[in-house]
């Protein structure tokens, strides 16, 4: 593969698809796909091939749209008119009314309208081909600008520049702690290794989205997966690393498959294997598969896992820039992180930088859920302020309820209530507020949900993803758990409420890694804003929100008995 | 050549050990190809038994208690078979807000199992996944392998109705 074929392989696609004036895309996305979008896309195009308009209308199978919760979504466009359509909630019974409208009016049932602020305060840089290209076909990528940072990477720049460029973008690790990616690239590239057998670097792209509530690398995988090899390629080409793994969970099997095509259509095309574009450059990459296990998101266990073990952390120093998979020095990137690297190096670093506040730069992609009207994946730039997010692209609470808090981080996260709504959504501003950024899951809660359950559930969620190496995490959930069960059946005393603000700080400055460290976040910030909630249980034995008791303790005792 | 280094035969003439063999054999029968061929395994047989952790730990080279380490580790693999149906509920932080809990709740009532069982005539298996990225369509059910969203417990007893009546 040389620059001159991969420009090639652009035209003859830019040539295909100008020959289609009549477009018709269809999200088959995995949640789309559970709405039955496949159906809507076999309806659609045997509907073409029977009006016989195969030359000129093309129906294609494109990634996430954002808007989960209205789906099926297929957005048409016709090109000499210029009109651009978005349909929500199709049925396979809708395509030939779809066809139809190519010609005049849209269907008015089913449109969906893009102008809201749920389309309009986006901005797209790792979305920009999620919802526009095929998943399955390199070319389509290729026609969308598609590894022309990595031609150019590896033709104009040196692994050196590489990195300058990344540390201009002030871009910081998506997954969740905010580490700066360009530190992180340059003491990987700096690193020699503690092997006396020669070092021989990797690349690892963390895939293992294990936060519940959270589904942003899922989307990005399924709807541009060469996105996420191209930001990889890049990234080995400035650390000086020659074999990469994708460590991605199995419970996301569209995920896996998209990722294995893509991986196999780069090999034949030459983008990936041996002498890359002539240079001296080589890299391949491998999956592997996760197991279930949500400890893993955390680097040292997640080596630990690539290398067939059980996933359980080791202390760090040695960072895995140092000693990581098989004792080498290796690059551990989240999944969103490698897919902001392609257009960092297209446009440049500072372009990147002009994006988002002073000390977080750029764009995130949040998974927004829970009670809110709008649910799905949004990319907005960072400094956006929480009441944007849930009022204006969320839409506000359903059902004129009354929001109560925003719950951000997963598990490692915390709630945050209705004073923090004007805070800009960026890392530090989050953590000073007690929660964390995390990977990108937003939910959003009303007044229906008591706080102390929530907390309740995530003590639960980190009691049984403990992987019980070290004591403070494995013996201090449990019990965190027990007390906070009591509260929730009324049964606690003001001393247990002493007992577990110790346990907070015991389990956030002894435990050996970050799962065990930010157990206590969800539980810190729900007594820091709804102290009033646990008096609540605990002296008036009641729940303001009705979800604790009768019913809860039913549970509890039969999961004893 | 030594006996504990020979390759061991596959404990049945099962075709499926041939894609358990194909894996290891892509992993360069390394150690660190254990969970890779674990899939492998569950993905034929739908569970790791004694017997299978025991070829897979011998042909890798690693200990049993490894094997058997990883297996019980890791919560996507089982021990043991599964019912003729599987209903997983998820329990994402999204799903729970959206009340998913009543739904297992529910379905522990209805079927007298706990999650991670299965009915005593082998009809239905139980279980729950912590997420599976399908938040905007809380609360969310997989009836084998086909996920559904924004699942009303009326409808969820609807289709397992079909099941255990079938």
């Amino acid at each position: 593969m040389t620059p001159e074929e991969l420009d090639q392989i652009a035209e003859t696609e830019r040539e295909a698809q100008s020959q289609f004036t009549q477009r018709v895309n269809v999200c088959v996305a995995a949640g789309c796909l559970s709405c039955q979008s496949q159906s809507v896309k076999d309806a659609l195009d045997q509907e073409v091939t029977r009006r016989g308009i195969k030359d000129h209308c093309q129906v294609k199978g494109v990634g996430c749209m954002g808007l989960c919760s209205e789906g099926p979504l297929v957005s048409t466009n016709v090109v000499s008119s210029g009109n651009a359509v978005l349909y929500k909630k199709v049925e396979a019974a809708d395509g030939p009314a779809i066809l139809d409208s190519l010609e005049g009016e849209p269907v008015s049932r089913l449109v969906c309208r893009t102008d809201v602020p749920f389309f309009q305060r986006q901005k797209k840089i790792v979305l920009e081909n999620s919802g526009v290209i095929d998943p399955d076909r390199v070319e389509d990528y290729v026609a969308a600008n598609g590894y022309t940072a990595l031609i150019k990477a590896l033709t104009e720049m040196t692994s050196h520049e590489v990195i300058e460029q990344v540390t201009r973008s002030g871009l910081r690790g998506r997954g969740g702690a905010g580490y700066p990616t360009g530190l992180k690239w340059s003491t990987v590239s700096k690193s020699v290794g503690t092997q006396k057998l020669g070092t021989q670097k990797y690349v690892v792209c963390n895939a293992d989205e294990g936060d519940p509530g959270a589904f942003m690398d899922r989307s990005v995988l399924e709807s541009d997966p060469h996105r996420v090899l191209e930001g990889m390629l890049i990234a080995a080409y400035a650390v000086g690393a020659s074999e990469g793994y994708i460590y991605v969970r199995a419970e996301y099997p569209l995920a896996i498959k998209r990722l294995r095509n893509a991986i196999r259509q780069a090999e034949r095309i030459g983008l990936l294997g041996s002498n890359i574009c002539g240079t001296r450059f080589s890299f391949r990459v491998d999956l592997r598969l996760g197991a279930g296990a949500f400890v893993c998101g955390e680097e040292t266990a997640l080596i630990a896992s690539v290398e067939g073990k059980r996933g359980t952390p080791r202390p760090r120093p040695p960072y895995p820039a140092m000693e990581g998979l098989f004792g080498q020095p290796t690059l551990i990137n989240n999944v969103e992180t490698f897919a902001n690297i392609a257009p960092i190096i297209r446009n440049g670093g500072e372009w990147y930088a002009q994006i988002g506040t002073e000390k977080s730069k750029g764009t995130k992609v949040f998974a927004l859920a829970g009670r809110v009207e709008n649910t799905g994946l949004v990319e907005v730039p960072m400094g956006i302020s929480l009441r944007e997010m849930v009022f204006e692209i969320g839409g506000g609470i359903p059902e004129g309820r009354k929001f109560k808090a925003v719950q951000t981080g997963g598990p490692s996260g915390g709630c945050l209530p209705t004073d923090c709504l004007d805070m800009p959504v960026d890392y530090e501003s989050l953590a000073r507020a007690g929660s964390i950024m995390g990977s990108g899951g937003m939910i959003v809660m009303d007044e229906s949900s008591c706080m102390v359950d929530v907390a309740k559930y995530f003590m639960d969620f980190c009691m049984t993803e403990s992987c019980g190496k070290c004591i403070p995490c494995r013996v201090g959930t449990y019990q965190m758990h027990r007390i906070l069960s009591a509260i929730a059946n009324m049964s606690a005393t003001p001393q247990d409420m002493k007992m577990l603000e110790e346990l907070c700080d015991l389990l956030k400055h002894t435990s050996l890694c970050g799962l065990g460290q930010s157990a206590p976040n969800p539980v810190v910030s729900t007594l820091r804003s709804f102290a009033e909630e646990y008096r609540a249980h605990i002296e008036d034995h009641k729940c303001p929100a009705g979800v604790c008791g009768a019913q809860s303790a039913a549970a509890e005792e039969r999961e004893t008995a | 050549m030594l006996s504990y280094l020979a390759k061991p035969t596959p404990p049945t003439q099962d075709k499926r050990w041939k894609l358990v063999d194909a894996t290891i054999r892509r992993q360069g029968q390394q150690q660190r190809g254990l969970i890779e061929t674990l899939h492998t395994v569950q993905e034929a047989f739908g569970y790791l038994d004694t017997q299978a952790l025991r070829y897979v730990a011998m042909s890798l080279r690693v200990p049993l208690s490894r094997a058997y380490g990883v297996a019980t580790f890791y919560h996507f693999f089982t021990l043991k078979p599964a019912g003729e149906h599987t209903c997983v509920i998820c329990m994402g932080t999204a799903c729970y807000i959206k009340g998913s809990q009543q739904l297992l709740d529910t379905v522990q009532r209805d079927l007298g199992i706990a999650p991670g069982e299965t009915t005593a005539d082998k009809k239905v298996s139980l279980l729950t996944a912590r997420c599976l990225g399908s938040c905007g369509l809380a609360p969310a059910v997989v009836y084998d392998q086909e996920v559904a969203g924004k699942v009303g417990t009326a409808a969820m007893r609807e289709h397992l109705k079909k099941w255990t009546h079938a």
